[in-house]
Formats: structure tokens, C-alpha cells, sequence
């Protein structure tokens, strides 16, 4: 008999414990970033390629494109296009800034993270001459604070955050940021808040009008004390089941991207309100990476993404807003929906920029805050 | 060629594709995070070559140390009452008749052949204010409780997860055991319970720290379980360390983090091994 025989056995569950880790932190290789490093300049594109020798990989948000493009796209513009997904914003710059070329040409992230690739100069100017369909646009998409112009970014949704809340349940619709963060008796413990970083400090720097940019420590540091005070009439910190927990009525009122706020339940008991301080305003935008080798076909994807036909799909499919006026011309608005949110509201929103190094004080200020018991 | 010769020559041919696995898969990522923990981080993620020692001295800020607190009283609870359900359980299996020792087998591994999130997300739809539970509670006049987003929720979901990690090993310590001993000692005039504590808990004592081990590890550093079941309120090493890497995008301070995760690991792996051959 030996008493051993697991014993020995325990380095193996080790290495597999090890290897877990190592894996999880071994993201790929590393980049040295230039602090100020130039936005590329542009390179000379043929408006009269042949598309049909070169293809395309995007990356994108499962669900976010329909699933037959890359069929149309072969039918219609003669190229292979490839998908391949992100769960996150934070997985896809992994990806697109491990190595010099990650294969991928055209990238789906949000705006704050389109400017910070093209800091780090990894972004092809945008070729207006090869996107005819730029046009369909509204004029307010050309606005976005984090590029103006749309230098090398085509936006693709866009919406706000605000509250989310079930107007059975609420004794009085919310109007305020306040009403989160301070919630009445009625709502305590029954309220969730997000916790990725930027959207965790929002309803408290709004509520004491601070802007959603700040890198200044005592507006943080004031914003960190009003969301300490918040989480005990927490129900808890929800980033994507928030929708859910309003449905089964585990939460009255939660903080909610406009998109995720199922005001169309056929209930028709979940409303939606931009609280009075003011919100944000999110884009998810289109870019083409510098190291792409099919920069024409990729100018011809975005351009076909703008069809009114192909971008309406996102407004009738998954509920968000396009920046789009002929294709949110043609999508009909189901009662409840908050697709007919004006573009000028939109804008009325700040838009969250990348803060770079400031960034950090805003992950530590949300590590404080779950931490604390 | 000497039959020794030949010997080593077969152990090199099968070690191979072992080691080659633990080289690359393991010791080739454990050395880069090890690196990591050196330099800076960029300004949009990656490494900055610029040697520092910041992130160690991190590691010492009272908001990380509390944190890894958390985790480890978290994981210690889970660990102790998975001892006290698993320990009688294993016993009981041991002692069935052979048919029936395989069907309660089965069934502890059972659960695993669904998908975790999926178990999770059951005790959710159990334990939430209008979940299954407070409703039954309320047909019978009580309630509604608490029952989730807390770090009660937290131990449960762990307990719940690693439990049959527990059970397994103990019962191979137990049911190893010479049942001759056992009857040996009743023999002798000790009492049930004095051969319990003088013969099957010593003789089962490797058993019980590898239990230990195999619950104590993955509770430690889970991430999902303090999200979901926790609503999120309190957090753990592995939800730092997934927090640095992804969304801080500082994956210096995040290698610093896993291996001192590592470190804390292997320090009770050692004492395990210390004691097992001891006892």
C-alpha cells in the first residue's frame, strides 16, 4: 500500500493549475509603445484594384454583423471575408496590438479605442473617395468627439447609457442620477450599476456634474465616495444580465446601455430615461489597420456596410441606433423602442475618450470600491 | 547497446511528449510571466521594456493585500466545509457494497457533465428574490431572504463546484485502507470513535490534505463564481488578475498578481507534501 500514490499525482493537478495561469497571462507578444507616436499617414490606394485577388478578416462582437455577409460579400463584391469574434473592446486591442501584423484588416471597436490604436499609429486614414456611401451618414456622425471627420473611423452604432427601470415597480420614474445612487426606500437593494470602469464612475461624475473624461483626483476621489455610499442599497454589479434581473423584477432600476434596455418586452413595463445631469454618448466604429494588405477591399466592405440594406440590418436585428439616416429611414420602429432617439439627443451625450495613463486611477478606484465590504 | 543503455533511451522516447508539453506549455509561459513582473506597463497595453521593481511594491498596497484576504478566507471556509460534508460521504461510499459504490461514484462526478455557468446560473434562478426558494418560503409565511449577491452566495457556488473534488480523493484514502486494521483495533477494546481518531483519520491523512488541495486551489483563484453568485460586490484574486489583463490592460502588475498566486500555491503544495510524508 502506498500513501504516496496521490501525493505524487499533485505535481501534474499543479501543472495543470500552472498552465491555466500561464495561459491567461501569456496573452501574446508585447508591444514597446511610443508615447506620442504620429497618426500614419496615408497610403496610395488604387480605386480601380482587383478585389477579387485580395480578402478580408474582420473582428467583431458575436452577433453584430448578419450572418450571411460574407456570403454577400462574395456575391456581391467578389472577396472572401472572414470573421472572426471578440467578446470585448479589451480582447480585441489584445489582439490587434500583440504583434506587428495580426492578419486582421478591418477591426469593430468602440470610439475611445479607435483613437488609442491610432495613437499608437496602427490605423489606415480613412479613403472618403473609396466610401461613396459616407454620405448616407447622418451629419451628427461626422461630429464624434474622439474624431472629427471620421479620420480613420466610420461609425457603425451609436447610443447612450442611462437608466433602465420598471415603471410598475418605480413609485416614481426615475429623473435623476441621484435616484441610482441614493435609491429611494422603494428601490433599495433592487437597483445594479455597472462595473466596467468608465461606466462604473459615470452616474456619480454626472451627478456632480463633472465630466466623464476627468483625470483630475479629487473629482475622482469625490465620485468614488458617492459610489462607496451607493453599494450598500446595491443589489449588486451587473454588466450584461442587467436586462434579465429587471424582467424577473430582482432589480426595479438598473444602469443600462440604451441597446440593452428591453423596453420592448411585451409587458411594456420597462422604460428608459436619460437621467438630467446628462450621460455619454458610445459609438462602435469600423477601422482599418495600417498593416492590412487589402486596404481596397476593405474600403469596399465598410462601403457596403453603409447599404442602407446591410445597416439597417443592426437597428431592425439587435436594437441599436445607426448612425445612418437612409438605412434608420427604412427600419420601422416597434412600440417602446428606443430607436427613435434623435441624433441631436445623441449628441447632447460626451463622448468617453481613451485617458491613457489616467485610466489607471479609474481602475483602482473601481477595484476599491468591490473590494470594500 | 547496454540494456541500460536501452532502458534510458525507452524512458527519453515515452518522457517526451510529456516534457515537451510541460516546456512549452508551462515552464516557456511561467518564464514570461515571470518577466513581465520586471517591466512597465504600455500606455495601451503590452509591456514597456523598462525594468522596475513598482509592481512588487504594488503588491503590498493595503487595497490588494485585503483583497487576496478575501480570497483566502473564502477559500478556507470553502475548503473546511467541504471537509465536513465530503469526509462522512467518502466514508459512507466506502463502505457500500461494490455495485452500489460505482453508482454513487457516478453520481458524485455527475454534475460535471454539465457546463459550470450553467450550474451557476441554476443557483441563481434558485436563491434570487423571487426565485424558487423565497417563493416556497413565502407560501409557507416566511421571507423573502437574502440569498444571493453576497459572500454566503460566493462559498455556496465554490462548495458546490469543488465539493466532488473532495470526495473522490478521500474516498480512494478510505477505501485503500486495510478494513483488518479497523477490526484489529475493535479487537484491541477501542471504541468506534477511538479508531476512527487513532486508525482511519491518521492513515487517511494524505487523502485528506489532497482534498483539501484540489478544493482550495481552483477557490481560490475563481472569478466567475464571486461575479455571478456575488453580484459582483466582493472580488477575489482571479477577478484582480482578470481585471489587470483585460480591462486595466497592465500586464506587468497582472503577472505580479498571478505569480503571487502561484507562490501562495505552491508554498501549500509544499506543506502538503511535508505533512503527508510525515504522517
Amino acid at each position: 500500500m502506498s500513501r504516496t500514490r496521490f501525493t505524487r499525482r499533485l505535481p501534474a493537478a499543479v501543472a495543470v493549475v500552472g498552465l491555466a495561469l500561464a495561459v491567461a497571462a501569456c496573452g501574446g507578444e508585447s508591444t514597446n509603445s511610443a508615447a506620442s507616436a504620429p497618426a500614419a499617414t496615408a497610403d496610395q490606394l488604387n480605386p480601380n484594384a482587383d478585389l477579387s485577388k485580395q480578402s478580408v478578416n474582420v473582428t467583431v462582437w458575436d452577433g453584430y454583423t448578419p450572418k450571411e455577409l460574407p456570403q454577400k460579400v462574395k456575391d456581391k463584391l467578389k472577396f472572401p471575408l472572414k470573421i472572426t469574434l471578440h467578446a470585448t473592446n479589451e480582447e480585441a486591442m489584445a489582439k490587434l496590438t500583440a504583434s506587428g501584423d495580426s492578419g486582421i484588416d478591418v477591426a469593430f471597436v468602440s470610439g475611445q479605442y479607435a483613437q488609442a490604436l491610432n495613437e499608437q499609429g496602427l490605423l489606415e486614414p480613412i479613403h472618403p473617395e473609396l466610401i461613396p456611401n459616407l454620405s448616407n451618414l447622418y451629419p451628427e456622425a461626422t461630429q464624434l468627439s474622439y474624431d472629427k471627420g471620421n479620420k480613420y473611423s466610420v461609425p457603425y452604432t451609436w447610443g447612450t447609457t442611462g437608466i433602465c427601470y420598471r415603471s410598475d415597480l418605480a413609485k416614481t420614474p426615475p429623473t435623476s442620477w441621484k435616484d441610482l445612487l441614493s435609491p429611494p426606500a422603494w428601490a433599495d437593494k433592487k437597483v445594479t450599476m455597472m462595473t466596467t470602469e468608465r461606466w462604473l464612475a459615470l452616474p456619480a461624475l454626472k451627478a456632480l456634474h463633472y465630466s466623464v473624461n476627468t483625470d483630475k483626483d479629487d473629482e475622482i476621489a469625490a465620485a468614488k465616495k458617492l459610489l462607496v455610499e451607493a453599494k450598500p442599497h446595491l443589489l449588486g454589479y451587473d454588466d450584461t444580465t442587467f436586462g434579465d434581473k429587471l424582467k424577473s423584477g430582482e432589480a426595479v432600476m438598473v444602469e443600462a446601455w440604451d441597446g440593452w434596455c428591453p423596453t420592448t418586452d411585451e409587458k411594456q413595463n420597462i422604460k428608459f430615461v436619460v437621467p438630467k445631469e446628462g450621460s455619454d454618448l458610445w459609438v462602435d466604429t469600423m477601422v482599418i489597420l495600417k498593416s492590412s494588405k487589402n486596404k481596397e477591399a476593405a474600403h469596399a466592405l465598410i462601403n457596403y456596410i453603409l447599404d442602407p440594406e446591410i445597416h439597417s440590418w443592426a437597428a431592425a436585428n439587435i436594437n441599436y441606433k445607426v448612425p445612418n439616416k437612409a438605412a434608420m429611414d427604412k427600419v420601422t420602429i416597434p412600440k417602446g423602442s428606443l430607436l427613435g432617439i434623435k441624433p441631436a439627443e445623441l449628441l447632447n451625450g460626451e463622448s468617453i475618450i481613451d485617458l491613457g495613463q489616467a485610466s489607471l486611477k479609474y481602475t483602482r478606484m473601481s477595484t476599491e470600491i468591490t473590494a470594500q465590504s | 547497446m547496454s540494456p541500460s543503455r536501452g532502458r534510458r533511451l525507452g524512458a527519453f522516447v515515452f518522457l517526451s511528449p510529456g516534457l515537451t508539453y510541460l516546456v512549452v506549455l508551462l515552464l516557456v509561459p511561467l518564464v514570461l510571466v515571470l518577466s513581465y513582473t520586471l517591466f512597465q506597463r504600455g500606455r495601451f497595453g503590452g509591456v514597456v521594456y523598462e525594468v522596475t521593481g513598482e509592481n512588487f511594491s504594488r503588491l503590498l498596497d493595503p487595497l490588494y493585500l485585503g483583497v487576496v484576504g478575501t480570497s483566502l478566507k473564502l477559500a478556507g471556509l470553502t475548503t473546511l466545509i467541504a471537509l465536513l460534508l465530503g469526509y462522512p460521504t467518502a466514508y459512507l461510499i466506502a463502505q457500500l457494497p461494490r455495485k452500489w459504490k460505482t453508482v454513487a461514484l457516478v453520481a458524485v462526478v455527475l454534475p460535471f457533465w454539465t457546463n459550470f455557468i450553467i450550474r451557476v446560473y441554476a443557483w441563481i434562478i434558485l436563491l434570487n428574490g423571487p426565485g424558487l426558494l423565497n417563493s416556497g418560503l413565502k407560501a409557507l409565511g416566511l421571507g423573502p431572504y437574502e440569498l444571493l449577491y453576497n459572500q454566503g452566495a460566493i462559498v455556496l457556488g465554490l462548495l458546490y463546484s469543488y465539493l466532488p473534488l473532495m470526495v473522490l480523493p478521500l474516498y480512494a484514502a478510505i477505501e485503500r485502507l486495510d478494513p483488518q486494521l479497523r477490526e484489529a483495533s475493535a479487537n484491541l477494546g477501542a471504541s468506534g470513535f477511538t479508531t476512527f481518531r487513532k486508525v482511519t483519520l491518521p492513515m487517511t491523512v494524505p487523502g485528506v490534505l489532497t482534498g483539501c488541495l484540489f478544493v482550495f486551489v481552483p477557490s481560490f483563484g475563481n472569478f466567475v463564481i464571486p461575479e455571478m453568485l456575488g453580484g459582483g460586490k466582493s472580488i477575489m484574486v482571479g477577478n484582480l488578475i482578470r481585471t489587470e489583463f483585460l480591462r486595466a490592460r497592465d500586464w506587468p502588475f497582472g503577472s505580479t498578481l498571478a505569480l503571487a498566486l502561484v507562490a501562495v500555491l505552491v508554498v501549500l503544495l509544499i506543506a502538503q507534501s511535508w505533512a503527508a510524508r510525515r504522517g
